[in-house]
């Protein structure tokens, strides 16, 4: 889950339509939030007759929740200045980087403008994404207003999450 | 030399989830083999197969690229700091 103030989405949305026809981008700076809740099944405890295993108790495990809490947003240029890819600067990449670990933050991922097509990781998007621990969050402006969704990319596979606007 | 290595997110599952490693050498390249050798799992996020620098890997020696520097060649200082980072880009296409 991805957790943006009502500030931020609105700079994303105002460059995103600044930048038209080109696609733009930029980083996102927070905090990630791990919960590992762990929580014993029914029966735990209950069964005291020990196989020869040694088994005791069932736990079950759920997937650790993450929550993402953009504190900053910071544009950066597209360097590839194209309608159709992005690519952010290393040498940027790097300050925003310095500026995370400054406030004791970390980059939680980019966003970038699709302008003709859903804000949905497109195959170049999947095949580039740096991080698997990042959120990628797309914002299209194929519609009359524009739509920004989040996603993680891991392994080729797309997952989206769910994006909560803190007003 | 002796160098602090910031690792990104990506790479933490091959150094055990350290954010920043020290590591010995007098060149870069030094530095990742003294990286490689005490966490062998970077060796393919850093180099290719060939032992050049991966093209998807961003190295700075302090504020400098070292694709401007000597690349693997370039000479570190004891206090120096390599920042390791993934490119960013995608798109629509």
């Amino acid at each position: 889950m991805l957790v943006i103030r009502k500030q931020d989405l609105q700079q994303i949305f105002a460059q995103a339509l600044d930048g038209y026809p080109l696609e733009v981008c930029g980083l996102l700076v927070g905090a990630e939030k791990t919960s590992s809740p762990i929580r014993l099944s029914e029966n735990a405890g209950a069964n005291t007759d020990l196989g020869p295993s040694g088994a005791t108790e069932e736990v079950e495990s759920e997937a650790p929740e993450s929550t993402a809490y953009v504190e900053v947003v910071v544009a950066t240029d597209n360097v590839a200045e194209s309608s159709r890819v992005y690519e952010i600067a290393p040498k940027a990449l790097l300050q925003v980087d310095r500026l995370a670990e400054g406030r004791g933050l970390q980059i939680l991922g980019v966003y970038h403008s699709h302008t003709h097509t859903e804000a949905k990781p497109s195959p170049t998007d999947i095949a580039k994404a740096p991080d698997p621990y990042w959120h990628y969050v797309l914002v299209s402006l194929r519609d009359v207003h524009p739509a920004l969704r989040s996603w993680k990319i891991e392994g080729g596979k797309i997952e989206e999450e769910k994006v909560v606007v803190k007003w | 030399m002796s160098v602090e290595v910031r690792v990104p997110t990506v790479l933490r599952p091959a150094t055990g989830g350290v954010a920043a490693l020290p590591a010995e050498g007098d060149t870069v390249g030094e530095v990742f083999d003294d990286l490689i050798g005490r966490h062998p799992g970077l060796k393919g996020q850093l180099l290719t197969d060939a032992g050049e620098l991966h093209r998807h890997l961003n190295v700075f020696l302090n504020d400098d690229d070292i694709r401007y520097l000597g690349k693997l060649e370039a000479k570190v200082a004891d206090g120096d700091t390599l920042t390791l980072m993934p490119a960013v880009a995608g798109g629509a296409l």
